[in-house]
């Protein structure tokens, strides 16, 4: 072994080491919210969580109505950005090109994709919230959609940029107009990468609390007005969290928890979804 | 069909066998003494010139393509015959900044006028490409799409249909129990015979091949070949290859192209027997290339 391959062995010895420690690092943190998650969040889990309402500090009662509400506000909130999303990302990645105005729209995506959550909440508690003249799901459901579009944007551009351009011209090249080369062909060998953004897009959502703050607020009771202050489970955990009742911040571990694993679920369904519609590559 | 066969065959061990050699030099002998009435001209190149930006990739070209007829182009990379190619169904279009000058005339129309309809003209010309583009669906699906974007084919006619393209491309034993399966399931050379078959399925009058074989293996690629002399007897084929002798194995008219001009285009056996122009000669006998 000479002098200069031992040299690079031990130079790789090492950055393997490096790199190790950096990903274990990175899990550890991971395994202990989840563990600090589990063993607080699992006292809350049982059937009252899922059939009571929120109840007032010192008395017995669930997570029901802003489950119910989170449910609610996440979903339209993805039906309402997702299209949007992906009509924008097909637009940038299949029409604009180079074109200035594409270039416009994606920096301005890129900004709104960074912005934080707690200005798109003050921009619609602004323009929705005050012209309603009070705080409503709907507003909550618009300030959600505002943080799906970019997410949804960005990813859907990348992975149509992924599709080969072989396969548009082979789809052109047998009479396809340009919408059908689009719809049948690449957004089908794009379609688990489009997929898993739309969930990045929903996981991102169903955690956040500062928009909501702003716009759907709270209800301590079942309502499914949208055109009402609705609860939710972030702003939920958020006050309950920060109150001094032991019952509340038990109920606050258990919404965190179910939101985690609601997310979890939802990511290992989007992968078995994508990989049982997009056939084996 | 028997004759075709057996030269099949002789496709295999290189150059064709004499017998097809034969075949041809006396329908050549005849096509001399009336040039151009026995063999109609499908496509008619004029002063066909082709710029990526201001870069002139191809100059003032002037050639026919045969119908029924394979005609091969060959040359160096780089020298202009892929992009030649890809003026014939315009597909060039999908790209801003390229852009053809001249005529390209395909039964009679010049299918570079601004106003030609760019589906229509490729639902008549057919392409296959150098790499297998199956689409990510079902080995039926992959047919069906073309079919379905110009006629309203459904059921048993639908199923016919693809059936006959398979058949023609020589697919048809190797997936008929496994139609539903992903195209993308198939090895190369099945996957470019699927191409194939999606192309001859919407029943093209040209079908231009660029480089079909080159991603195969020697069993595929032949395969290809026999399939290209099957398909000539109904179709106007144009095939761009880097093989010499895949040009001289299966085609009857010979374009050698370099640096973006035409410098000769002669039959086959003319143009690897005895070429008129030096390049070429240096060319066929791998001197340069």
């Amino acid at each position: 072994m000479n002098a200069l391959y031992a040299r690079r062995r031990r130079k790789n010895a090492v950055l393997i080491a490096l790199s190790m420690a950096a990903t274990s690092l990175g899990l550890l943190w991971l395994a202990l919210i989840l563990f600090s998650l589990l063993s607080n969040g699992l006292a809350a889990i049982g059937p009252d969580l899922f059939t009571k309402m929120t109840p007032p500090p010192g008395s017995q009662g669930g997570l029901l109505n802003p489950i119910m509400g989170s449910i609610l506000i996440t979903s339209l909130a993805t039906l309402l950005g997702t299209p949007i999303g992906i009509l924008a990302g097909t637009y940038l990645a299949e029409f604009g090109h180079e074109r200035r105005i594409a270039a416009a729209v994606r920096f301005i995506n890129d900004i709104l994709l960074s912005a934080p959550s707690i200005i798109v909440g003050l921009f619609v508690y602004e323009v929705v919230v005050l012209r309603m003249g009070h705080f409503s799901a709907w507003a909550g459901v618009v300030s959600l959609a505002i943080i799906v579009i970019p997410v949804v944007v960005r990813t859907t551009e990348n992975m149509l940029r992924l599709v080969p351009n072989s396969l548009r011209e082979a789809a052109a090249a047998l009479g396809a107009p340009q919408w059908r080369v689009i719809v049948m062909v690449a957004y089908r060998a794009a379609m688990q990468g489009m997929l898993t953004g739309v969930m990045l897009a929903v996981a991102r959502i169903a955690g956040e609390t500062a928009p909501l703050l702003f716009t759907a607020l709270n209800n301590q009771f079942w309502t499914t007005n949208m055109n009402a202050p609705m609860a939710n489970l972030p702003v939920v955990i958020f006050q309950f969290a920060l109150s001094p009742y032991a019952d509340w911040q038990t109920l606050a571990w258990g919404g965190a928890l179910l939101i985690t694993v609601a997310i979890l679920v939802l990511n290992i369904m989007a992968r078995m979804l994508a990989s049982w519609s997009n056939f084996t590559r | 069909m028997n004759a075709n066969r057996s030269a099949s065959a002789a496709i295999a061990h290189g150059f064709p066998a004499t017998p097809r050699i034969e075949v041809k030099a006396a329908t050549l002998a005849s096509g001399q003494n009336t040039p151009r009435t026995a063999l109609a001209e499908k496509v008619l190149i004029r002063n066909l010139s082709f710029f990526y930006k201001d870069y002139e990739a191809v100059r003032n070209i002037n050639l026919a393509l045969y119908d029924k007829q394979v005609t091969a182009f060959i040359g160096p990379s780089g020298c202009g015959k892929s992009t030649l190619l890809r003026t014939f169904n315009r597909i060039y279009d999908l790209y801003p900044g390229q852009r053809a000058t001249g005529e390209v005339l395909i039964d009679g129309q010049n299918i570079l006028d601004p106003k030609q309809d760019l589906n229509l003209l490729r639902a008549k010309v057919g392409m296959v490409f150098q790499k297998p583009t199956p689409f990510p669906m079902s080995i039926f699906d992959n047919i069906a799409f073309g079919i379905q974007l110009y006629e309203q084919l459904a059921g048993s006619e639908l199923e016919e249909r693809i059936e006959s393209a398979l058949r023609r491309a020589a697919l048809w034993a190797e997936v008929k129990d496994k139609l539903k399966q992903s195209g993308l399931s198939l090895s190369g050379g099945q996957q470019q015979r699927l191409c194939i078959a999606r192309a001859i399925a919407v029943q093209p009058a040209v079908l231009l091949l660029d480089e079909p074989a080159s991603a195969l293996d020697p069993i595929s690629t032949q395969k290809i070949e026999e399939l290209i002399s099957e398909l000539k007897t109904d179709y106007c084929i144009a095939i761009v290859t880097h093989n010499m002798q895949q040009a001289a194995r299966s085609s009857d008219y010979t374009a050698f192209m370099y640096l973006g001009e035409l410098v000769e285009f002669a039959p086959t056996e003319t143009i690897f027997t005895n070429p008129k122009d030096r390049r070429t000669e240096d060319y066929i006998t791998g001197r340069f290339g």
